[in-house]
């Protein structure tokens, strides 16, 4: 039982201890909708950090297919439908989170480690949203 | 150039943890959000461990004068809670709900080349840029920096 929680909180250890890195060292936040959407509207000056930062998270993703294959689901066909759903899923995560000023990382880490009542409740609303869609594609549909 | 390789780092930190934690399998996204079902509360503790170890060295950060290697530590928006920020949240947990991935895991993933990926991640850029466009129109007309200039969230 113990066990089983001690990767949940070394891997989110591991995440409050970027966020902090990129605090004391650039002075930025580490929300990941924001790093990396402001790329899509760059700013002159302030884009090769953003660039970085997402080479690293990309190249921390090669370093797990490397040496810790199974931090991702085996590999399965992809129907239409199922090719539909996350084009879906994918538009409202990344026009929902740069509506919303932030997405896990940024409210549901940072803001709420500042004590922010915007993350908070952008926290809050998130996971009822993300409840109540699970239940209703399990439970209902 | 030092600023870079710190950003870099991070990132690639931040890669490890999700993989660690478990939040790169939307299998145990899905299985968190479903409480209805058989409840794993596992990933609550994902986001414990990140607010507990960021919580506690972000004043020790924050008592220095400036950042290591950049000119000032952000300033937040003194605005409270609006609508577009709930509106925007509550869009983003539909998609959470549906998909299993948030930006971080998504991008993290990515590098496995799997097809969920390959769909999910460049729709989730659509989505950004479309939420930012009237952003940048609006701010472009109000002479106020483009969102770009500011630290979300």
């Amino acid at each position: 039982m113990i066990s089983s929680l001690l990767p949940p909180l070394l891997g989110g250890a591991l995440i409050g201890l970027s966020a902090s890195l990129l605090l004391l060292a650039n002075g930025r936040v580490a929300g990941i909708s924001g790093v990396v959407g402001s790329l899509l509207a760059p700013v002159r000056g302030d884009v090769a950090w953003r660039v970085l930062f997402l080479t690293g998270l990309l190249t921390g993703g090669l370093l797990l297919v490397w040496l810790r294959p199974g931090s991702f689901p085996a590999p399965t066909s992809l129907s239409a439908d199922g090719a539909w759903l996350l084009v879906g899923a994918g538009l409202l995560v990344g026009f929902g989170s740069r509506l919303g000023n932030g997405c896990t990382s940024g409210h549901g880490v940072c803001g709420i480690s500042r004590g922010s009542a915007r993350s908070i409740a952008a926290t809050l609303t998130f996971m009822a949203t993300g409840v109540l869609t699970v239940f209703l594609v399990r439970h209902v549909l | 150039m030092r600023s870079n390789i710190s950003a870099f780092l991070s990132g690639l930190l931040f890669a490890i943890g999700l993989g660690i934690s478990g939040m790169t399998d939307p299998a145990n996204v899905l299985g968190f959000l479903d409480i209805a079902g058989a409840w794993d509360y596992r990933l609550a503790f994902v986001m414990g461990g990140a607010i507990a170890v960021h919580a506690a060295l972000r004043p020790l950060i924050l008592g220095r004068e400036r950042p290591l290697f950049t000119a000032k530590f952000p300033t937040f928006s003194a605005s409270g809670v609006d609508r577009g920020l709930l509106v925007g949240a509550g869009l983003f947990g539909v998609g959470w709900g549906l998909g299993g991935y948030c930006p971080g895991p998504a991008l993290t993933s990515l590098a496995t080349g799997a097809m969920p990926l390959l769909v999910f991640v460049p729709a989730m850029f659509a989505g950004m840029a479309l939420a930012q466009v009237p952003r940048a129109r609006r701010s472009a007309s109000a002479g106020t920096p483009v969102p770009g200039a500011s630290p979300a969230p």
